[in-house]
């Protein structure tokens, strides 16, 4: 139920992915990113599909524990790639009574459904091989430069940080309280919308009490060891880079190569 | 009537990594009215346990006879078995949520299907045995203090007028006066009302005072079960595995060693009492 979210986990193994600087995979999955949405033929999805690949076999992080981190998104992606295949103008491919799909809708459907994979998968690859702490310092040490112009990038970071330190938490606490009201009878999984929607609520006004408990709690705790920001702030484990890391980038400069060329030189689905 | 668990095991997370097995061949048979304490170190399954006798956790294999019935058939009533077998978890005050006190002890009793005059009237009469003064009724859920809320949630629990109430820690964090209070109307429910009582917790003084049987927990199987007199005389054996008898069987232990003549096998204070003037009588006389 509950427990199928992988988005933000951080799946524990030793692998040179994980061993990455946090920096390295920001940026790595950044251009990943971006790429996904240079790629516009099958040779660049290749290339995009082969690199995604190798990422996740170097990892060592298992195939169907990522994969599970996609059930969430499986309804965002079925209605983008319905309204890509009926919405698309274009030469007509079928039609079924009124409705029109042509083979741009086709084509586009597709990218968007590889695309969204794509994006959901290489990210997740990234939390997934990344500490949440590891994962801020590294924000915070990329952001730094936006300091010039006020950005408070500490205090992002830090909210950041303690928003997926919350995650696992609060699921946590929902699978509790929904135990709890379960055993006083009630029910989560029958009724209409709106029924469903009303019997939502012996579970979530205890869970945001209980948020906002912890909140403060929390706030207490910070409180009373002194924090009072970034300001002059030292780190124990100061992100430094390795040769490895330096090997990382320059890889990935390949790699956004190797898809530009795939784009410009490949073959295409459809001419157009 | 009677609860049967029938070699249960149950396994966290199956087919993953981090698969734990939680319960392993649990097997026992707890009668009608009977007061059962369950002990062991955290992490030995207890909470698991429990949560498998109102079915929110599903047996990964064994079966769960409640009154004869196995609560696994298909056609089985799920909702009406959590109506009689009440589990009360620990911190039960973080599920309060309505309006009023007395809305939220409704919400048990109106989820069995009852007319709301019945739940009503189920409700005053759990919020009385629970002794929460009538001021209270009115009052946000939110607004009590945390022994008060405890209280009520409990009530909420009993309100659905339970054959079986199943307590995970009822008395974690509360001061020694709210733990008395708390741990006598488990007593009372249980003496008046011959509900039968399943306590999990951590305190052997507890346990030795209110519990009529003791079931022993380790590493997901049933390691003792018995009378507590009984199982508190293997102190190797329940420190061993991190548990300890209660304090007052240490004492007259120390006594009887130095040759007092008293009654080793005392679990509660009122026994180890009796027994030190005893042996004191015993020996003045001399």
């Amino acid at each position: 139920m509950m427990r199928d979210i992988t988005l933000g986990q951080y799946y524990q193994t030793d692998s040179v992915l994980h061993r990455l600087d946090p920096r390295v995979k920001i940026v790595g999955t950044l251009v990943y990113i971006v790429s996904l949405f240079a790629a516009k033929n099958v040779t660049s999805y290749l290339v995009a599909t082969t690199f995604l690949a190798i990422m996740i076999i170097i990892s060592r992080v298992p195939f169907s524990f990522i994969v599970r981190g996609m059930k969430t998104i499986v309804f965002i992606l079925l209605i983008t790639v319905l309204f890509n295949l009926l919405l698309t103008p274009g030469i007509p491919a079928y039609t079924i009574w009124k409705i029109t799909i042509s083979y741009e809708g086709i084509r586009s459907a597709a990218y968007t459904a590889v695309r969204l994979t794509f994006l959901i998968l290489g990210s997740s690859l990234m939390t997934l091989t990344t500490t949440p702490n590891n994962l801020t310092d590294g924000l915070e040490s990329l952001m730094k430069p936006l300091k010039v112009f006020r950005v408070p990038v500490h205090e992002i970071a830090m909210m950041m940080s303690i928003a997926l330190r919350f995650i696992p938490i609060l699921m946590e606490e929902t699978d509790k309280i929904m135990k709890a009201q379960l055993s006083r009878g009630a029910d989560f999984e029958s009724g209409g919308l709106i029924k469903r929607a009303r019997n939502l609520i012996p579970l979530l006004v205890p869970l945001f009490v209980s948020a906002f408990r912890r909140a403060n709690d929390l706030a207490m705790a910070m409180e009373a060891r002194c924090y009072h920001g970034g300001e002059g702030r030292t780190k124990m484990k100061p992100l430094i880079y390795k040769s490895r890391d330096i090997a990382a980038y320059i890889l990935i400069v390949i790699y956004f190569l190797l898809l530009l060329t795939a784009q410009k030189y490949g073959f295409k689905l459809i001419r157009s | 009537m009677s609860i049967i668990c029938d070699h249960l095991n149950y396994i966290y997370s199956k087919g993953t990594s981090d698969e734990i097995h939680a319960l392993r061949d649990v097997s026992f048979k707890i009668d009608d009215g009977e007061f059962v304490g369950l002990i062991g170190h955290t992490g030995s399954g207890k909470s698991t346990l429990v949560q498998h006798l109102n079915g929110l956790l599903r047996a990964t294999s064994g079966h769960i006879y409640y009154n004869g019935e196995d609560i696994y058939d298909r056609d089985y009533d799920m909702r009406s078995l959590r109506g009689k077998v009440g589990l009360v978890f620990q911190y039960p005050e973080h599920q309060l949520f309505e309006e009023t006190v007395f809305k939220d002890v409704c919400f048990g009793p109106k989820n069995l299907g009852l007319s709301q005059r019945d739940a009503e009237l189920r409700s005053f009469a759990a919020l009385k045995s629970v002794k929460l003064p009538d001021e209270y009724f009115d009052v946000s859920p939110f607004d009590l203090s945390g022994g008060q809320k405890r209280r009520a949630a409990i009530a909420g629990v009993l309100a659905m007028k339970p054959e079986v109430l199943v307590l995970d820690e009822p008395t974690a964090g509360l001061d020694p006066e709210g733990r008395d209070d708390i741990l006598g109307l488990l007593r009372d429910l249980h003496e008046k009302e011959n509900i039968t009582i399943i306590l999990v917790s951590h305190s052997m003084e507890d346990i030795a005072d209110y519990a009529k049987r003791l079931i022993v927990m380790e590493k997901g199987s049933i390691f003792m079960d018995g009378r507590p007199k009984d199982i508190f005389m293997n102190i190797p054996e329940l420190e061993s595995i991190g548990l300890a008898a209660p304090q007052v069987t240490y004492i007259m232990r120390e006594l009887e060693k130095r040759g007092f003549g008293v009654d080793v096998t005392a679990t509660t204070i009122d026994e180890a009492a009796d027994s030190i003037v005893r042996a004191v009588m015993r020996n003045s006389i001399i």
